[in-house]
């Protein structure tokens, strides 16, 4: 054996140390909740639910095509949904945002109650009350956001409350992608 | 001593793989199924699924909406005569790998994987360049030198009278 062998033997170790040292603290400050939702790039699942407002009405996932759109994944018993209500509907009244509602394991009457006295930012809310649509979509807790193109596909998701702070970077994908429509 | 060191360390290894044992077992009274031997794939399934929200539990442990919904879900696949590959094929198709417990090996986990085997490789090393430094030393002592070192001992060891 070389000496230079020797020394590459002993000092490998070390690098190798190193390298996971360097791994791991990129790891450092990184989200665990924040999981690589395995939808975007791919289309709506296909779903047929009634809405929240018009029990008699079906949708599809027909209904939330042509035009970029936000889907909204929400409940009466969710605390955060309650605090970016507001948002919400602030963003569909003022900046003319097309939001979808996912109304997940929920009760009816609760549900319409909320939006009678919160108001209604959504276009339509499916009624999710067993979750079907919510297992398809990925969901994994409310709130939930997604933004999709105008043919439906997924191009981003958030986890937890859309607010001044997370709504900007999603904004932007949404206005380059409503450009692209029109 | 290098032979000890090993059975030690490979017994502390041994010890700890132990603790990873599965406890849980879902309440699976409340789940039916057409054939008895299903019951059992559904308590295997929920044991390798992970829960999506409450992260270091698997399905069969969490009490959350999202977790008893995939127990549901599993059940119906279960049901519906899916194999075990269609069921996690379903289940990473929405929540990605993340839901497997047993990480597949791919460029997303070569790290995960290997950072153990370069862990051992690591403990190797030190035990043959620290094991290597104290055998050269304990070898260089010349005749007269040892003679010294066995009589220190030697006085060390008789007790001293004040």
């Amino acid at each position: 054996m070389t000496t230079t062998m020797k020394r590459l033997l002993m000092v490998s170790p070390m690098l190798m140390a190193f390298a996971l040292g360097l791994f791991l603290y990129q790891g450092i400050g990184q989200d665990p909740n924040k999981i690589e939702s395995s939808l975007i790039g791919q289309s709506l699942p296909n779903f047929n639910g009634q809405t929240l407002l018009s029990p008699s009405r079906t949708v599809t996932q027909v209904d939330m095509l042509g035009q970029p759109a936000l889907i909204n994944v929400w409940a009466t018993w969710c605390p955060t949904c309650r605090a970016e209500h507001e948002f919400l509907v602030g963003i569909a009244k003022q900046d003319n945002v097309r939001i979808y509602g996912v109304n997940y394991h929920d009760q009816l009457t609760a549900a319409q109650q909320w939006l009678q006295e919160l108001g209604n930012p959504y276009v339509f809310s499916v009624f999710d009350p067993k979750g079907v649509l919510g297992i398809d979509l990925g969901v994994v807790g409310a709130p939930e956001t997604y933004l999709i193109d105008a043919q439906g596909v997924v191009i981003d998701k958030l986890i937890g409350e859309l607010n001044e702070r997370t709504w900007p970077p999603l904004r932007n994908k949404y206005l380059s992608l409503l450009e692209e429509t029109n | 001593m290098f032979k000890s060191v090993l059975t030690s360390v490979l017994f502390c290894i041994a010890s700890l793989a132990s603790l990873g044992l599965p406890l849980a077992q879902a309440d699976i009274k409340s789940y039916e199924f057409a054939e008895p031997e299903m019951a059992q794939r559904f308590v295997d399934l929920t044991t390798v699924l992970r829960c999506p929200k409450c992260q270091n539990q698997n399905l069969a442990d969490s009490d959350s909406i999202i977790a008893k919904d995939l127990r549901g879900q599993v059940q119906r696949l279960i049901n519906a005569g899916q194999t075990d590959r269609q069921i996690t094929d379903f289940m990473v198709q929405r929540y990605g790998e993340f839901i497997l417990y047993d990480p597949p090996f791919n460029k997303s986990t070569l790290v995960l994987w290997l950072a153990p085997i370069g862990m051992v490789l690591i403990g190797l090393w030190a035990l043959w360049f620290f094991g290597r430094k104290t055998h050269i030393q304990g070898a260089m002592l010349t005749p007269s030198e040892q003679q010294k070192l066995d009589q220190l001992l030697a006085d060390n060891q008789t007790p001293s009278r004040d």
